[in-house]
């Protein structure tokens, strides 16, 4: 009989056709927030470095982030530094059993938004408030 | 590394957009992924009307009027059509279910399904055809869990005796009935399924964990004791939000991570 070579299967579709809940959306930012927080940790070393350095080293890095580029780096940072807290808390609670039912799992997620959206803005009306 | 996106052999087409029935007063559309390994065409969506007249109101009695009325060639798992034996899981309007529980009605569609029901495999699953998965190592990660009674004590005269709070203790999880809904909609077994566990195994490993007849507690944890098996859980909840049992998963998982710690203190 002759050989029938079957035809490779192919993978269903997945993320392509997934409906998105908040606990799977905030998933994924926690893991991108961690990572931004990667960069964001070498730039405050940056920083630090440049203050160690001397007085004209540290006035071009205060300069670079009071630019406008900076502020938003600065920013992005804060929401990032921010969001991943949040997010580890709701983590916290849910590594120790609790916030399991369908509606607090899915409130935990949402408002890990707005609680760490509303911290940044705190964060940066206090900044602009008191310099 | 994850790969997010389809392999070329599996990327979809547009498929046959077959006529509307005749005389229907009431009918929906159903968008169904179609893949058939005797040639060698990629994936393709048909579409499909629905004469919601003389149809029930389960998305698997659209699948077999569609069946029977429309396209004899269309493939898909079921048998008890009242959400027990599990082989209707499909994905259904973005999410996993069984077709049987599943209502037409709940699938409103959005985005650019909006007012159709989208129907595909479960996802991430090499496909046999059509909505039919190939579910061997989903099987194959449940068999690695050892789901049976294993104990040391000489066995009791009669059976093995549970007190009624023992017993509770497995309530929400007994009853799985290892449809894949749960597995096949996590990210991380997506990802990782060739090493991780996934929910349905872990569920079922839990269950095994605090049944208070069972003497293998330690070498079921050591079993699981493992970066991948166990610790690719990061609680997303996908599973927990697909279970169409009303199971959670994910808390079972916190249960046994739990476990985990404690035997160490």
């Amino acid at each position: 009989m002759a050989e029938v070579k079957p035809a490779a299967r192919p993978l269903s579709p997945h993320l392509q056709i997934y409906r998105w809940s908040w606990t799977m959306a905030m998933s994924v930012i926690h893991r991108a927030t961690g990572c931004a927080l990667y960069a964001g940790t070498v730039l405050i070393a940056a920083w630090l470095v440049a203050a160690a350095s001397g007085p004209a080293a540290f006035e071009t890095a205060q300069w670079i982030a009071g630019s406008i580029l900076g502020r938003l780096v600065l920013f992005g940072y804060s929401f990032a530094l921010l969001h991943h807290m949040v997010g580890g808390l709701r983590h916290f609670v849910w590594d120790l059993g609790y916030g399991y039912e369908p509606e607090t799992r899915m409130n935990l997620a949402k408002y890990s938004v707005f609680v760490s959206g509303g911290l940044t803005l705190l964060v940066w009306i206090v900044v602009l408030a008191t310099r | 590394m994850a790969e997010f996106n389809l392999p070329q052999n599996s990327r979809l087409v547009e498929g046959k957009a077959w006529p509307k029935p005749a005389g229907a007063s009431k009918l929906t559309e159903f968008k169904i992924y179609r893949w058939n390994p005797d040639d060698t065409e990629n994936p393709r969506t048909d579409t499909y009307f629905v004469d919601r007249e003389d149809c029930g109101p389960m998305v698997l009695d659209a699948l077999i009027w569609i069946k029977s009325k429309i396209d004899p060639t269309l493939t898909f798992r079921r048998s008890c059509r009242e959400g027990i034996c599990g082989s209707c899981a499909m994905n259904m309007d973005g999410k996993n279910g069984l077709a049987c529980t599943t209502g037409i009605d709940e699938c409103g569609g959005t985005g650019k399904n909006s007012g159709r029901v989208a129907i595909y495999p479960l996802p991430h699953m090499p496909v046999i055809k059509d909505l039919v998965p190939d579910l061997t190592r989903f099987y194959a990660q449940h068999a690695s869990i050892e789901p049976w009674l294993k104990t040391t004590s000489p066995a009791p005269e009669k059976e093995w005796a549970q007190e009624k709070g023992d017993r509770e203790k497995l309530d929400g999880l007994y009853e799985c009935i290892l449809c894949a809904c749960c597995s096949t909609s996590c990210p991380s077994y997506w990802w990782n399924g060739d090493r991780y566990l996934g929910p349905a195994a872990l569920l079922q490993a839990y269950r095994w964990l605090i049944d208070s007849r069972d003497e293998a507690t330690g070498e079921r944890l050591d079993n699981l004791e493992d970066p991948f098996r166990l610790y690719r859980c990061h609680t997303i909840m996908n599973c927990a939000n697909a279970c169409p049992k009303g199971l959670n998963p994910a808390k079972a998982i916190a249960e046994v991570k739990k476990m985990m710690v404690t035997r160490q203190v």
